[in-house]
């Protein structure tokens, strides 16, 4: 009976009457374990990063996971197969169920232009927690693209004999290494303002527990 | 299968403290910060991970989840990229295990006094001199050297295929690892598949060059289907064997497949 309704209810939601279930159960499952494996996998990134620093700096040693560079490639290379299988649960779902066509697309170049000025004069509203804005959908867009470069960009450097092809793809082994490090430099500035829009509408936040 | 290098090693305590001995000052207290990175999760999460080694031991099996993993993509035919000589790195960077990382500290080898021992599973456990060395076929490549650290060069090795030698000592080729014991204290073994891949050779020469002292003199395993760790240098001794018997950077939580 439960399931019924709450079918019923995601049902509405997508053709937007009396809405009320905003993220069905698998899209707030997968987007915490992800919340939680991409954490792991940023924090012991720095700390691989800090072994042999490509760029001229050092993350700062409280925020890298791991004991030394053996610890934090074990917690890279465990961490990596719940962000790869939760990622692919997440993108099959969203692509077979239509959710990420009816919630991402069409993004308008007059819209974002209109939603990016409004958003800077501090008046872009997100009272229908149903409906992205321009912004939103290009950030979504924006950071499901670095999520899927960020684990192509991995393998390369992974496994840069087995997955020559990408290797090759990607400009040689140094070359996917900073693409490695550019998709998660994306993925940190997209983590950033992130949080500070679900803090600014905590409705959001209590969507993304509750559902509603 | 022996293989368990995750329960505790008799020596634990002594491996230890050569360890904390071998950390200078800002290496020593970085550790120590790492521990306090750790703690800010602990913090965050409400629950001690760093508490008892279950983390640990967890990390631990899925590093060995991931060698059988690295095994089953391994192809013995898929060939890493081979390069043209003008994209050869120059000068080649040196890394040893030992600190300090200079090549002062590399072992001195006497060329006539050596002789490379083959024991375990092998019909033939005669020493073989330099000379006996050097005069088996020659096959040289021009690879990537990709160290876990995650930097790379390029360089050129020449030396004898591995699996070609293998072959001339007799080794049992169904057996599951060949370790390495070298010269310089150093220990590692790789999987029998990798051993027999065709770009696995034993390496001699460097930049149509003796292998210099620094990159390894006499010898230098070099596997450029593995990671720089796995490519042993100065290796005195060669053993066949369904034993797992690890490495040294593989004591201290490092992958042991290690596969590129």
């Amino acid at each position: 009976m439960a399931t019924l309704i709450e079918a019923n209810l995601q049902k509405n939601t997508a053709v937007g009457i009396g809405a009320v279930i905003i993220h069905p159960r698998i899209v707030r499952l997968t987007h915490w374990v992800n919340a939680g494996a991409m954490i792991v996998m940023i924090m012991s990134g720095w700390q691989i990063h800090n072994a042999y620093p490509t760029l001229p700096f050092r993350f700062p040693d409280v925020l890298t996971l791991g004991f030394g560079l053996a610890g934090a490639l074990q917690w890279h290379f465990a961490a990596m197969w719940l962000l790869a299988v939760n990622g692919m649960i997440y993108l099959s779902y969203g692509v077979m169920s239509g959710r990420l066509r009816r919630k991402l697309v069409p993004i308008y170049p007059s819209a974002m232009l209109r939603d990016v000025r409004a958003a800077l004069a501090g008046r872009l509203k997100h009272d229908d927690l149903s409906v992205y804005n321009a912004v939103q959908r290009v950030l979504y867009v924006g950071v499901i693209g670095a999520g899927v470069l960020v684990v192509i960009s991995g393998l390369a450097i992974w496994k840069p004999v087995q997955f020559r092809i990408l290797t090759t793809l990607l400009g040689d082994f140094d070359n996917a290494r900073l693409i490695h490090f550019a998709s998660m430099t994306g993925i940190v500035l997209f983590l950033m303002v992130h949080v500070v829009m679900a803090l600014l509408v905590p409705s959001s936040l209590c969507a993304m527990v509750r559902g509603r | 299968m022996s293989r368990d290098p995750r329960s505790p090693h008799p020596d634990t305590p002594l491996i230890l403290r050569e360890a904390a001995k071998r950390l200078d000052r800002p290496t020593r207290r970085l550790f120590l910060r790492s521990a306090l990175g750790l703690g800010t999760l602990t913090l965050l999460s409400g629950c001690d991970i760093m508490d008892g080694t279950s983390a640990e031991q967890a990390l631990g099996r899925i590093s060995d989840f991931n060698d059988r993993v690295q095994a089953w993509l391994f192809s013995p035919t898929r060939l890493a990229r081979e390069y043209p000589e003008s994209d050869i790195t120059r000068p080649f960077p040196f890394n040893s295990f030992y600190t300090p990382n200079s090549p002062e500290k590399a072992p001195v080898i006497d060329p006539v006094r050596y002789r490379l021992n083959v024991t375990g599973l092998v019909a033939d456990s005669s020493d073989w001199t330099l000379d006996r060395l050097y005069a088996l076929p020659r096959v040289t490549q021009v690879t990537r050297h990709i160290c876990i650290e995650g930097w790379s060069a390029v360089g050129k090795w020449s030396g004898v295929r591995f699996s070609d030698f293998l072959r001339r000592t007799g080794a049992d080729l169904r057996a599951k690892y060949v370790t390495f014991r070298c010269d310089d204290q150093y220990t590692t073994s790789i999987d029998m598949p990798t051993a027999l891949h065709p770009q696995t050779i034993l390496a001699f020469w460097f930049d149509d060059d003796v292998l210099p002292r620094r990159h390894g003199f006499p010898m230098k395993l070099r596997v450029p289907t593995k990671l720089g760790f796995k490519n042993p240098k100065h290796i005195g001794e060669i053993e066949v064997g369904n034993d797992y018997t690890g490495g040294y950077w593989e004591t201290y939580g490092y992958n042991w497949f290690s596969g590129l």
